[in-house]
């Protein structure tokens, strides 16, 4: 298959996806017991007077047919039109604009920190002995299944209340983005160091490695030259689910930390029960993830030409 | 699996069995008991893990909030594995078009990362322990159905199957007999590990306030409250989160134990 014809399977996938989404989600609006029109205005304990009733149906076109509900919602979604937020009264598109850059940030900072970390956590298990291995699993392990509010919580209190090195609120600066990076790279570093350390020592105990070694290349430079190319692409593979995994995670990073962002937004949307506001986020995300699959899938592609035929 | 390895797990197990059938056994005080005197008690020989807020017992509490954090982990893999295996089966077994339908219903549930999802269903369900179960177990549930998809159809192509099908076994017997159950082996360790990962979930959601309502004794929403007196009271977020680490980390040496029993047998 040509590029172009790759990258035009990529984008009508991408739109199908998209779609079933936001069908998925019309379909869950419909499915709210009770009248949509209340459930848009904040559920039946929201009191919503009949006349704050009839305009939200008129502007949701409620009142017309169902199809026509549907077809009118898609075409909205399509020009980027998320609506307006129950609980801000502004455009949904323009408070996801405000915060976006904030979590973006967070989450590229933290792929960047748990590859570095994991590579590094990857690299020591090569050297080290029985002892330093099952030490090194433990690690990952732990690592792997700490909670991130709680994590956030324990770096705050060495950290910021005991030694007072680090702010626990994030204030702007660079400083206030340490212990949040951090809080989100943790769990995914061990996770990702899970993965590399099986293919790193397969590659490194493979025939090239062997050949390289009797070529007099150091084992080291074995290491950088073929190890780590081998044990960063399944690793690579799994950047849109590591992104994915990182946006879940900074919805509690965003408020242990009292960090303005997307999660924070939709937490605070979610319990004001604002709809359009939800699933503007959602939607956003779906997107995040696809674009993120199509460049590392992208990436891989251009890395390793055999995968170019399949 | 080593014996060792087999030992261990089978203790972990047990440990968490009994803690959260008999709580009572391993600590007798009442959870919820106030006694503002004993406020932020440190962690001593009376108060193993100190007291909260309300001079509550941590340890107490740390115990007895096993049962729900564990209850809704493993509620919610249920859910999420019961669902992957109906729609992994039904992809794997489907004509092309259905497949590739449902294939692509499975990717848009992936599309959405899982906490975010959790939180679009708690959007219109309201916050609550079940919204907590169903929202879990929603969004693991298409990652499980991928893998039964993909087991299923090497599966369906084995010699084993071949040789029901001669004997003339029907499509409901063969798929019930030899499919569903031989693709799940694998599954095991996965699940395991995914009992790990629900429970850090589902305390995820009641620490934003969305799962177990306060003063109830889950993790989640113990760490919630431990928040607020971090500087005052470190005891009150430290044990109740090891007590989730503790049971992840189980979770995932316990997957990680029998996955490697699937790889050599």
């Amino acid at each position: 298959m040509g590029t172009i014809a790759w990258a035009g399977r990529k984008i009508g996938g991408a739109l199908v996806v998209l779609w079933l989404v936001a069908t998925a989600i019309f379909i869950a609006i419909r499915l709210i017991p009770g009248d949509p029109a209340e459930a848009i205005m904040g559920g039946p304990g929201s009191q919503a007077s009949a006349e704050a009733l009839a305009a939200a149906r008129a502007e949701y076109g409620l009142d017309r047919p169902l199809i026509a509900q549907y077809l009118m919602y898609l075409g909205k979604l399509a020009t980027c039109d998320f609506g307006t937020s129950y609980s801000l009264k502004q455009p949904v598109i323009g408070i996801m604009g405000e915060v976006l850059p904030n979590t973006l940030w967070l989450a590229l900072l933290a792929l960047a920190a748990a590859w570095v970390l994991s590579l590094c956590f990857a690299a020591q298990a090569m050297r080290a002995n029985r002892v330093g291995a099952w030490v090194g699993n433990i690690v990952e392990i732990i690592a792997a299944a700490v909670p991130h509010f709680w994590l956030g919580a324990v770096l705050i209190m060495f950290f910021s209340s005991m030694l007072g090195w680090l702010p626990a609120v994030d204030n702007g600066t660079t400083q206030g983005l340490v212990l949040p990076v951090l809080t989100l790279a943790l769990p995914l570093a061990g996770f990702l160091t899970q993965l590399m350390r099986d293919s790193l020592s397969y590659a490194m105990s493979s025939q090239f490695a062997l050949a390289a070694r009797a070529r007099g290349e150091s084992r080291l430079a074995v290491f950088w030259r073929h190890g780590l190319r081998h044990a960063a692409l399944p690793a690579l593979g799994l950047t849109g689910w590591a992104f994915s995994s990182l946006l879940s995670g900074a919805v509690v990073v965003e408020a242990v930390f009292a960090r303005p962002g997307l999660g924070r937004s939709l937490l605070s949307a979610v319990l004001a029960r604002d709809i359009p506001m939800v699933t503007g986020i959602a939607l956003f995300s779906a997107l995040v993830y696809i674009v993120v699959m199509a460049i590392t899938e992208g990436l891989e592609r251009a890395i390793d030409p055999a995968g170019a035929s399949s | 699996m080593s014996r060792t390895a087999k030992i261990l797990s089978i203790a972990f197990i047990a440990l968490w069995a009994l803690i959260a059938l008999a709580p009572s056994v391993l600590a007798p005080g009442d959870p919820l008991a106030v006694n503002p005197a004993e406020a932020f008690q440190a962690p001593g020989t009376t108060h193993f893990f100190g007291t909260d807020e309300s001079g509550r017992d941590i340890y107490t509490r740390v115990i007895h909030g096993a049962r729900d954090s564990l209850a809704i982990g493993l509620a919610a893999t249920a859910l999420g594995m019961g669902l992957a295996i109906v729609l992994g089966t039904v992809a794997a077994l489907s004509p092309r078009w259905l497949d590739e339908i449902i294939l692509r219903v499975l990717e848009a549930l992936y599309a959405i990362p899982s906490l975010l999802m959790a939180l679009l269903i708690i959007a219109f369900t309201g916050p609550g322990v079940g919204p907590a179960i169903v929202a879990v177990g929603l969004s693991t549930a298409p990652g499980y159905a991928r893998l039964v998809r993909s087991q299923i159809r090497t599966l369906k192509s084995s010699e084993m199957l071949e040789a029901a099908t001669v004997l003339g076994r029907g499509t409901w017997l063969r798929v019930r007999n030899h499919l569903v159950p031989n693709a799940l082996k694998p599954l095991l360790a996965l699940v395991t590990l995914g009992i790990g990962q629900a429970v850090i979930w589902a305390a995820a959601l009641s620490f934003l306030g969305l799962g177990t309502p306060p003063p109830a004794p889950e993790w989640g929403a113990m760490l919630s409250a431990g928040r607020t007196y971090l500087h005052l009271a470190w005891w009150m977020s430290l044990f109740p989160g090891l007590a989730i680490v503790f049971v992840a980390a189980g979770a995932t040496l316990i997957g990680r134990a029998l996955g490697g029993k699937a790889r050599t047998t």
